[in-house]
């Protein structure tokens, strides 16, 4: 497409966005972003973190041209977000969860061919893509129905296929899976997972369900005040912070409790010992040695591995740094 | 890639779009007819009163010029946004603008566009049945020049692309500042249909006023485009006021362009 295929998808340098706000007659600054550097490489899945208020939101607004910052640099796609806004808008795709980009009072379709107009898009590439989008999406049952009799779920799935249509290298999705039903989030999931597979899409997700985290993301970042407070896997963070993982495993036959295994904690048993739950420290132990040396005690019939809680992690990073 | 849109295929999308938007209403479109209808009939009774008045003809209005006056103007309130209301300040206000300049578009042309499409559709339920009726209820003069229509065709499309030009100016551009444009909405209400000609001609006006009148863009939202195509001036002065027209659209489109530039770098869009 252009020369700013090479090198990071998001760059920024020392990024702050400070707001003036008013109490009464006094004013404060909040500093809603503050310092942040960062690098992301094309191709990467990005899960970008963190309470409300941590400065997620405005980071994307920074990103994305809509905000200017305080001070700091940023370059996204290789261009200057505020300068250079329509050319990066041909470049990137966002989903707001919470704000609308198809037109209202049109069908769904049409909402579509207004994005291929206003993305130039040929009559040959806005067919296919649109094909593309509409299958993985299934979307075909209400492509002639007006946005606004969509439900959520429907809405979101034309929502996505809006921000996409254009083919974005980036994709950021701000709260994308909010207020949907388990099978609605787990569609867009999967469909986000083949968009990357075949078109090498850069995501950045923000969001408080720790399954699209789990499930989309290779890199986490966790911003706490505006400051970047973690960057790595998930492992890693879960390992950071020491939280535990859980085995649970079905035994065949129901035996006593299963304590004193070296580097676990027995949390529970259940159906008298038929199930029981042992949490274990990644850092100290394998699950492997774990399931070793519950099957010297019983036959194992079935284990799953329970990950921890991602919104506990991230309370623990910020209680760690406070 | 090219460096921008080949806009008239864009820019022809967001007009049919706003179009087809606006044929979702039609049962409202319908109630501004009746509402037209029952307006221009009053503005029958008082002005052809006045016109008799003054002796069968008031500042060259007789009453067949001023019936075409009252039917076409009615017919324009439709389309001509005289009210102060525009979708694009709505955006501003809840953040959903953040969507608009995250498109590889021109926002405020993006949202004149609209406008204007939605304005064009308003024609067709509103527009021409309002000067229908009044042509057969009351009678009518038209002009027998076919340039006149042509000239008026053109001068109409001037002056609605105008009246959404200045409500984005005056309305919804300085919302990048202001939580609150509601004021801004109802002031404007209140002096541009006065100003526009919407109850009387501006020309008969005191003098002073009629000046006052000319130096806003409002008579060419719907004053000169009616003077046009009721025969009111020949074709040379039409083409005159086309081009006030012309330059007061070019006028407030660019001061609503430097607004913009200014307010996207004050815009904090409120909310995640």
């Amino acid at each position: 497409m252009t020369t700013t295929d090479a090198g990071p998808i998001i760059e920024t340098n020392g990024l702050t966005r400070e707001f003036r706000i008013r109490e009464g007659a006094r004013r404060r600054t909040l500093v809603a972003v503050d310092d942040l550097t960062l690098r992301i490489e094309p191709g990467e899945a990005v899960g970008y973190i963190g309470a409300n208020g941590a400065g997620k939101s405005t980071t994307i607004k920074m990103l994305t041209g809509i905000l200017v910052p305080s001070r700091g640099e940023v370059t996204t796609c290789g261009l200057r977000p505020v300068q250079d806004r329509r050319r990066l808008a041909r470049q990137v795709g966002v989903v707001f969860g919470q704000r609308s980009q198809l037109w209202w009072d049109l069908p769904v379709r049409e909402s579509f061919r207004i994005l291929a107009a206003i993305h130039d898009l040929s009559a040959t590439a806005e067919r296919d893509r649109t094909d593309e989008l509409v299958e993985r999406l299934e979307m075909g049952e209400f492509l002639a129905t007006p946005v606004r009799q969509l439900s959520l779920g429907q809405r979101m799935r034309a929502e996505m296929a809006a921000a996409l249509l254009h083919s974005p290298r980036l994709v950021i999705l701000d709260e994308p899976t909010i207020g949907l039903d388990v099978l609605s989030k787990q569609r867009l999931r999967e469909f986000l997972v083949a968009e990357r597979r075949t078109h090498g899409t850069t995501l950045l997700l923000t969001t408080h369900d720790m399954g699209d985290v789990e499930r989309l993301c290779d890199r986490i970042l966790v911003i706490d005040r505006g400051r970047l407070a973690y960057d790595g896997d998930l492992p890693g963070l879960s390992r950071t912070v020491g939280a535990e993982r859980v085995l649970v495993v079905d035994l065949a036959e129901a035996v006593a409790d299963l304590t004193g295994i070296t580097g676990t904690r027995h949390l529970a048993s259940e159906g008298h010992g038929l199930r029981q739950r042992l949490a274990f420290d990644a850092e100290t132990t394998t699950a492997a040695r774990v399931l070793a040396a519950v099957s010297e005690r019983a036959e194992v019939l079935d284990l799953t591995v329970e990950e921890p809680d991602i919104e506990d992690v991230v309370r623990r990073i910020y209680a760690a740094r406070r | 890639m090219r460096a921008v849109p080949s806009g008239v295929r864009v820019y022809w999308r967001i007009l049919v779009a706003g179009f087809r938007r606006q044929s979702a209403y039609l049962l409202a479109a319908f109630g501004g007819l009746v509402a037209n209808t029952t307006f221009g009939l009053l503005k029958v009774a008082i002005l052809f009163a006045t016109v008799r008045a003054a002796g069968g003809e008031l500042e060259g209005y007789d009453v067949a010029l001023m019936s075409t006056y009252i039917w076409v103007s009615q017919g324009l309130l439709g389309s001509v946004n005289l009210f102060g209301r525009i979708d694009i300040a709505d955006r501003i206000k809840d953040g959903d603008v953040a969507v608009d300049f995250l498109r590889p578009l021109d926002v405020q042309a993006a949202a004149i566009t609209t406008e204007v499409g939605k304005s064009l559709f308003n024609l067709i339920p509103r527009g021409i049945p309002s000067v229908l009726i009044g042509g057969l209820v009351v009678g009518m003069a038209l002009p027998d020049n076919p340039v006149a229509y042509l000239l008026g065709a053109a001068s109409i499309v001037l002056g609605i692309a105008i009246s959404a030009a200045t409500v984005y100016l005056v309305v919804a551009a300085p919302g990048f500042w202001l939580v609150e444009t509601r004021g801004l909405q109802i002031l404007y209400m209140v002096v541009s249909g006065f100003l526009a000609g919407l109850f009387v001609p501006i020309w008969i006006f005191p003098r002073w006023l009629e000046i006052v009148a000319q130096a806003t863009p409002f008579p060419s939202m719907m004053m000169y485009p009616v003077d046009i195509i009721s025969g009111r001036v020949d074709s040379g002065q039409g083409l005159l006021l086309i081009a006030v027209q012309v330059g007061w659209l070019v006028g407030v489109g660019a001061l609503g362009q430097v607004l913009t530039r200014a307010g996207r770098r004050h815009l904090e869009v409120q909310g995640g």
